[in-house]
Formats: structure tokens, C-alpha cells, sequence
């Protein structure tokens, strides 16, 4: 019983995480990796995955917190990395946490 | 451990807790991992000894803090780079021009301090971002525009110091002429206001912009004087309508009254927004996925600017779509609006066979569905989709790793255009750099033209050492001509300043004169524009 409910708190504590990650995606991802036209990060993700991957970062269900984290403290192509003034520690765990989020 | 110039390890790291019993260690970043993340992403010497790399980072949240960094710089001598968001990509983003100097990130800084709808302006600070400015307007409702980039992460304040510019109308996209009042904090720590900010108690510090006696607000902007930390900008007024009309022009030539005549209607204030120019027969300018020009039609093209357009004035009267295209836009009340374009069509009349198409009226704010089409930035709205250039795409396989704006200004003429694209495509083609056949200029500016070349930065030393020489190149072969860069990254800026060189380079003497007065100690962004604190300034390229 006492195993159960510390893996239904690690699962809460988890999922509150993710949540806390979306207002993060949204301010700092989303305006070049949301879906559809107009954002250059998705166009670039179709062309190089040309349909074996979905283009739009919040439908990727492979992504996991050390990719996500990788990407943007080092950029790729002409993504630069951001700063923790930008996005500090605590914000990239909660955006690597839903990104990689179960579904 | 990285260090300033001339700076020991001991003298450094005694600094350094000073700054940190200022800020708290936390806003303090010294070790690579944290300081690497202000690095130039889009550096042409990424990875070499040359590429300009800060020792550590400040984050300060306020003015106080802000005065109390500066004031810890001056008196242990250590540099100092303030950034507002850092995102200035393309012309030297995040890094100093003098590796080894500390950089003063003003992100943590990003208050809205005030939007006046009644007198339409903002007050804010460095590191609000266009979105967080037009979030703030949105969220309030209020009935009034800003003026954004085309990247809408960067700053305000930091854009309009950095000279950039926008879409909207005249008055709004040169930012820095949209500007009224700075704060700025000066090397020795004493904060300055001007304009009517300088009134204790002003009321019209947004509302009038000279103030009293000598208006030194340029003098902040692309350079080293001070550390600006509150801006004002006027805004727009939520226009009733926008409009557009498109003139087309089928020979060669018509450039030149084309040209003539949309400066008498923009320097008429007929038409407000920003005008593009355009060739259906050429396909320019080319979308940012197109596949590049076939070398037959790319070298119709080149015989047009060497002075034989007529294969391509053929081509053009076949194609149906015209030789030369010109977009004007109106913001106004619609019915002012058809008024103005009416009269822009008389005027556009006298080319012969011109034809005109009548964009249409859209009734503002723009309904979410138009949202998903409209060129965005000319409605105020800030989007990233410029990162589509140079981005990996169906045609473009293996992307760089960013790009280095090359940005004369030219006269408004065709003859200028004319001249311009063949003394760079010729250049370009010289020193291997890809200049288009033939580059359509940009209308930002009042009464003058820019050209962009965006050029390559990759990770691969060799081929940015070739594109850094023939950069170079362009510089001093543009300057030969009479044309100027208006803004560049570092890595550039002591060669451009240097083609600033009228009378024994008597700008750049009197830049110096005021550094050595307004920061004796030189501890502001060494080298920013070309001007070094005299115990640096041998090291000028």
C-alpha cells in the first residue's frame, strides 16, 4: 500500500511537472515548432523526417528530457541555445517533462 | 577560468564576489557551461580563437542593481557588454565585441512599465520582448499597435538601439526615431533621464522627445556611453483599415520612374506602409524554399542588369505577369484609404502601360482566420517565420548554422538599383560569396534604399574565413561607391566604422573624445562600433 501511494505521488508530482512545462513551450517554442504554416522549426522537422516523425514538437511522442534539454542549451542549425535568463534550470525540467510526457 | 583584458585571476575573481554580494551568486554566471550560452550563435569565427567570448555573466533585476554592477566595474576596471534580449542574430546576438569582457544580461529586466492608450505610447524595459509588449497590450485591450521586426523575441529597446526597423508605417518602423525618453546609467553608476525625463516630475517625458538644449539620445544608440535601462516608444494607433495596390511596369527601365514615383507618394505621406518591390519575370524576390535559379534563366537575368534586358523584357511580356511589381500600403480610415490609392494610381498612370491591381480592403483587427495568412509584422503582430530563411526545407537539405547580414544603404533610384546589383553581383561572383543575380532593395528607410545579403555562417572554420574575406570585400568595394553599411555585427564593426572615414576619420575622433570623457576607465563595451577606451585602442583591425 505505502509503494502504491508513493508511485501515485511520484506520478502526480510528475504530471503537475508537465503541466508546469506548457506555459514554457508556449512562450519559447511554439512560435517556430507549433503545427502548421508559418513556423520554420516544423518546416524544417518534415523535411528531415519527411513524415517518419510528426513535424510539431508536442506530438512527438519520442522526445525525452536529455534531447529536449540538449536542443535548447545547444541549438542545431539555425536554432541558437538559450540562456538560463531566458529559460532557467527549473523551466527547462518542467518543458523537458512535457515534451516527454506519456500519453 | 576566462578573464577580462589586462585583468589578473585574483583581481577577476575578487570582482566576481563582489558582483555576486550584489546580484546573489545565482545571477552571477562564470562557469563555461552557463557563460558558453552567450556565445554569438550565428559568430563567423565560431570555433576559432578569434570568435569574441564573454569571462562571466551579470543578471541584474533592477536600476539599483544595474548601478550597482557598474559602479563595482569602474572602480576594479572590468568591461562590461549590456544586452537587453540578446537576439540580435545576424548582426553579433549575445556576444561582446572584446573577449573577455562581462556580459550585463538585462533579460531578468522586463517590465511593461506603462502603455498610454489616450497618448499611445510605452514605457519598458530592456528585456521586454515584442511578444511581451504586444501579450501586455492584448491582454489589456487597448486600442494600440507597436511596431515589430521581423524576429519578434528581440527587445524594443534593444532593436531601436541597435538601429532595426519594422513594418507598420513611417513613423513607426525606424524605432529609434520612434523613441521618446531614455534612462541610461552611465559608467560612473549616476543614472540620466532625457528629453523631459530630465524634469523631475515631468509629465510629458512619452509625449515630447527633445526636451530642453542638446537632444543626445543618439549618442546611446550604437555605441558604448551607458547602460539604457527604461526606453519610451510612440505607437501606433489601432488603424480602421489597411490597404493595398499593386502597380505593374513591363520594361526594363520602368524602374526608374517606378521608383521616382513612389518616393513622391511615401515622401507625400500618401501611401504609409512599408512598399515592396518585386519582378514576376525575374521570380523575385525568391521565396525562402524556392529552389534556386536554372543558369539560363539566372544568366537572362545578369544580361538585363549588364544593360540587355530584352530577352527578359520578352520573357516578362509573355509570362503575362510584368516586368516590375510594386505592393504600396495604406493604414487609415477605409474611406481615406481608396481616396489615397486612387490618387496613387493617377500618379503611377503616367508609365506607360502600367496596370494595377487593387488589393483588398481589410477592416482591422484582423479576424483570427486572416491571422493565419496576413504578413503579420505589418499589422503589428510579432512571429518568428523569418527563421524559414536559411532553416532546413524541401530545397535547402543541409542547412547552416545561421547568417551575417551585409546591409548598404543605397540611394532611391533605379538607377542605384541597377548599379548596385551589378557592382555586387560582379563582386560576388569574384570573391564566391552567393549574391543573388539580381537583389531587390528593401523599403524600410525613408529616402533610401537597403539591400540584404544574408550570407552563410556555418561551423566550418575554413569556409567562414572565406566568407569573413569576401565580406570584407564588399565592405570596402561598397564604400568605393559611396554606400554605407547601417548597422553589422562586430566582428565587422571596426572595418565599417573605418569606411566612416570624411576628414581624417573626424566622426570616429570625436566617438573617441566622448568615450574618454563619459568612461574614462573604459569599462563599457569595448569596441562596439569601432570605439575603443584608449588602453585599448590599438587593437583596432
Amino acid at each position: 500500500m505505502r509503494a502504491l501511494l508513493v508511485v501515485f505521488a511520484l506520478t502526480a508530482g510528475n504530471a503537475a511537472f508537465a503541466a508546469d512545462g506548457k506555459p514554457v513551450y508556449e512562450k519559447w517554442c511554439a512560435p517556430c515548432h507549433a503545427a502548421g504554416p508559418g513556423h520554420p522549426g516544423t518546416t524544417a522537422l518534415a523535411a528531415l523526417y519527411k513524415g517518419a516523425k510528426p513535424p510539431a514538437l508536442e506530438d512527438r511522442t519520442d522526445l525525452t528530457p536529455p534531447v529536449v534539454k540538449q536542443f535548447v542549451r545547444k541549438g542545431v542549425s539555425v536554432m541558437p541555445f538559450f540562456r538560463k535568463t531566458e529559460i532557467s534550470d527549473a523551466e527547462l525540467d518542467a518543458l523537458a517533462a512535457y515534451l516527454s510526457r506519456k500519453r | 577560468m576566462r578573464t577580462p583584458p589586462g585583468v589578473s585571476e585574483s583581481d577577476f575573481g575578487a570582482a566576481l564576489r563582489e558582483f555576486e554580494a550584489a546580484l546573489g551568486k545565482e545571477w552571477v554566471f562564470t562557469s563555461d557551461e552557463d557563460v558558453d550560452l552567450y556565445r554569438d550563435a550565428y559568430s563567423p569565427f565560431w570555433g576559432e580563437p578569434d570568435e569574441r567570448v564573454p569571462s562571466a555573466a551579470l543578471a541584474p533585476n533592477s536600476v539599483e542593481q544595474v548601478q550597482a554592477v557598474v559602479r563595482i566595474a569602474n572602480r576594479r576596471k572590468i568591461p562590461l557588454y549590456p544586452i537587453s534580449t540578446g537576439r540580435n542574430l545576424g548582426y553579433g546576438g549575445s556576444a561582446p565585441n572584446a573577449s573577455g569582457t562581462v556580459v550585463l544580461d538585462l533579460k531578468r529586466m522586463n517590465r511593461v512599465l506603462e502603455v498610454s492608450e489616450r497618448n499611445a505610447y510605452a514605457l519598458v524595459e530592456p528585456g521586454v520582448s515584442y511578444f511581451d509588449l504586444h501579450r501586455h497590450i492584448q491582454e489589456k485591450g487597448l486600442k494600440v499597435w507597436i511596431d515589430t521586426p521581423d524576429p519578434g523575441w528581440g527587445s524594443p529597446m534593444g532593436n531601436a538601439l541597435d538601429r532595426g526597423g519594422g513594418y507598420t508605417t513611417h513613423q513607426f518602423r525606424n524605432h529609434f526615431d520612434a523613441h521618446c525618453g531614455i534612462e541610461v546609467v552611465l559608467p560612473d553608476g549616476e543614472i540620466l533621464r532625457t528629453g523631459m525625463g530630465a524634469l523631475p516630475g515631468s509629465k510629458t517625458w512619452q509625449q515630447y522627445k527633445t526636451g530642453f538644449g542638446p537632444w543626445i539620445d543618439g549618442l546611446f544608440s550604437q555605441s558604448n556611453f551607458g547602460v539604457v535601462t527604461k526606453m519610451g516608444f510612440w505607437l501606433m494607433p489601432e488603424p480602421e483599415a489597411y490597404l493595398t495596390g499593386t502597380v505593374f511596369v513591363s520594361k526594363h527601365n520602368d524602374l526608374i520612374p517606378l521608383i521616382d514615383t513612389l518616393n513622391y507618394l511615401e515622401s507625400s505621406r500618401v501611401c504609409q506602409g512599408m512598399s515592396d518591390l518585386f519582378s514576376p519575370a525575374m521570380g523575385l524576390p525568391a521565396a525562402y524554399d524556392a529552389p534556386p535559379f536554372a543558369r539560363d534563366f539566372a544568366a537572362m537575368i545578369a544580361d538585363a542588369v549588364a544593360g540587355n534586358p530584352k530577352a527578359m523584357e520578352d520573357h516578362a511580356a509573355r509570362s503575362g505577369k510584368g516586368y516590375w511589381g510594386c505592393t504600396i500600403k495604406f493604414y487609415g480610415p477605409a474611406k481615406v484609404l481608396q481616396a489615397q490609392w486612387e490618387y496613387a494610381k493617377e500618379q503611377f498612370g503616367r508609365i506607360p502601360g502600367a496596370r494595377f491591381v487593387d488589393g483588398e480592403l481589410i477592416r482591422l483587427p484582423l479576424t483570427a482566420e486572416q491571422k493565419k495568412t496576413a504578413h503579420l509584422v505589418e499589422f503589428g503582430v510579432p512571429n518568428l517565420s523569418i527563421f524559414a530563411m536559411g532553416a532546413r526545407n524541401e530545397n535547402t537539405p543541409n542547412p547552416g548554422n545561421g547568417h551575417q547580414w551585409f546591409s548598404p544603404i543605397i540611394p532611391r533610384s533605379g538607377e542605384a538599383v541597377f548599379e548596385a546589383n551589378k557592382v555586387f553581383m560582379q563582386a560576388g561572383k569574384e570573391f564566391g560569396l552567393p549574391v543573388p543575380p539580381f537583389s531587390i532593395p528593401f523599403c524600410f528607410w525613408e529616402r533610401s534604399f537597403v539591400f540584404l545579403f544574408g550570407f552563410p555562417v556555418t561551423h566550418d572554420a575554413e569556409q567562414n574565413k572565406k566568407t569573413r574575406a569576401a565580406f570584407a570585400q564588399l565592405v570596402k568595394i561598397a564604400a568605393e561607391h559611396g554606400w554605407g553599411e547601417y548597422r553589422t555585427a562586430p566582428a565587422y564593426q571596426d572595418l565599417i566604422m573605418s569606411t566612416y572615414s570624411y576628414n581624417n576619420n573626424a566622426l570616429l575622433r570625436f566617438h573617441e573624445r566622448l568615450k574618454d570623457a563619459v568612461d574614462p576607465n573604459g569599462i563599457l563595451s569595448p569596441g562596439r562600433y569601432g570605439i575603443w577606451p584608449k588602453h585599448l585602442r590599438g587593437r583596432r583591425a
